[in-house]
């Protein structure tokens, strides 16, 4: 069965690589040490997934509110995304 | 302590969903992806567009429109049938041939097809055959006649009409639901008290009910977010566009005027809405039991 009828490009192929590599770096990582239940600044229970998918959610909103409310280069959205999701996973 | 073993081994059976998740959901919301920054001519011919639909979608006057409408909607559909759902829960009879009876009759919309039930509120509010259309003009109290396909308002009416009508029930059985489960210990203290109506509602039925309420108000909240079937039957989102909510401009953007890409960044910005609702929603519902004590 070929592929063509999902219209890949590359740009979507790349984000979806990462995402799931993002996704098996999180099973490896809770192989490696087991995550505890603790709470952060989000103020709910939370496990190191449920911080990696608001990180992930968090990512999203960033983008559109880039793409739909700013003028600037969407690049800059990258980085700024990387230190919520970071932020999230430390402290949240 | 009862020791425990810890064995993953259990998720092989969640192995099958996952498969026909992935088929049904995962593989075409990839595809829809894809679609979302490209321009789609036909089979085999699209062009790479980059951000440009979600540019065109996030300042899109229409999906704003249809945003605020939805909110609207929503948060009408809950601060009507809550209240009303729990009314009619502490109305119900506790013993005897009415519980069997109003739980049937409760439960009748709900067993109905959701666009048989646009047709039903069509031909009942229709001004000229509709049993309440007819009704409500023949009192002269209007000053335009009653027509749900010529006025805003009025459509709106009706549109809430038959959304209260079509899943109140639902909030009313879960909430009687709750109210059978209160012992009849906590009702016999409160006579002891010498408590009146009010405080065993507020002190006693109202917390024990904590649990089905959140249900009620989180099923509420998506499925009205989520509505298609019913408003696309009664009014097809008019008159103009006055009751197009989001999934009924995304059908038309996507299958009227066939622009895959635009729909295709519409959908995944109204995917990322629904992700950020279910999940505070799950939250909500993973501690409604555990309550304050968690600090």
């Amino acid at each position: 069965m070929g592929l063509e009828w999902m219209y890949w490009t590359v740009p979507t192929a790349i984000f979806f690589i990462v995402i799931f590599l993002l996704i098996m770096g999180m099973l490896v990582w809770e192989l490696v040490s087991p995550t505890l239940v603790r709470r952060g600044f989000l103020r709910i229970p939370t496990t190191r997934g449920t911080r990696f998918f608001v990180g992930l959610l968090g990512t999203a909103y960033i983008h559109l509110v880039w793409i739909g409310f700013t003028d600037l280069n969407l690049w800059i959205a990258l980085p700024v995304s990387a230190v919520w999701v970071f932020t999230v996973m430390r402290w949240g | 302590m009862m020791e425990k073993w810890e064995d993953n081994r259990a998720w092989y059976l969640v192995l099958p969903v996952f498969v026909v998740v992935a088929f049904s959901a995962i593989i075409p919301l990839m595809t829809v992806v894809n679609y979302s920054i490209q321009d789609i001519f036909g089979p085999g011919n699209a062009v790479f567009v980059g951000t440009e639909w979600y540019e065109e979608m996030l300042t899109d006057k229409r999906l704003h429109d249809a945003l605020w409408r939805q909110f609207i909607f929503s948060g009408l559909v809950l601060l009507i049938e809550i209240p009303l759902g729990i009314l009619i829960a502490l109305a119900m009879p506790k013993k005897g041939w009415g519980v069997s009876a109003s739980l049937v009759t409760l439960a009748i919309p709900l067993l109905i097809p959701w666009n048989v039930i646009g047709t039903i509120w069509i031909i009942f509010t229709r001004p000229d055959i509709g049993l309440f259309g007819v009704w409500i003009n023949s009192l002269d109290l209007l000053q335009v006649p009653f027509d749900h396909t010529a006025r805003p308002l009025y459509a709106w009416i009706t549109l809430m009409a038959m959304e209260v009508w079509h899943w109140t029930p639902l909030v009313a059985l879960l909430c009687y639901a709750g109210l059978r489960a209160i012992p009849e210990a906590y009702y016999q203290a409160a006579r002891i008290d010498g408590a009146s109506a009010w405080a065993v509602f507020r002190y006693i039925q109202l917390p024990k009910m904590r649990g089905v309420l959140t249900i009620a108000v989180l099923l509420r909240w998506m499925d009205s977010f989520l509505i298609y079937a019913e408003p696309f039957a009664l009014t097809g989102g008019g008159p103009g566009n006055t009751t197009t909510f989001l999934s009924i401009y995304l059908v038309k953007l996507a299958t009227g005027q066939f622009d895959l890409g635009p729909a295709a960044a519409f959908s995944l910005i109204y995917f990322l809405i629904v992700l950020l609702f279910c999940f505070i929603f799950y939250q909500a519902l993973l501690n409604v039991g555990r309550g304050e004590k968690i600090s």
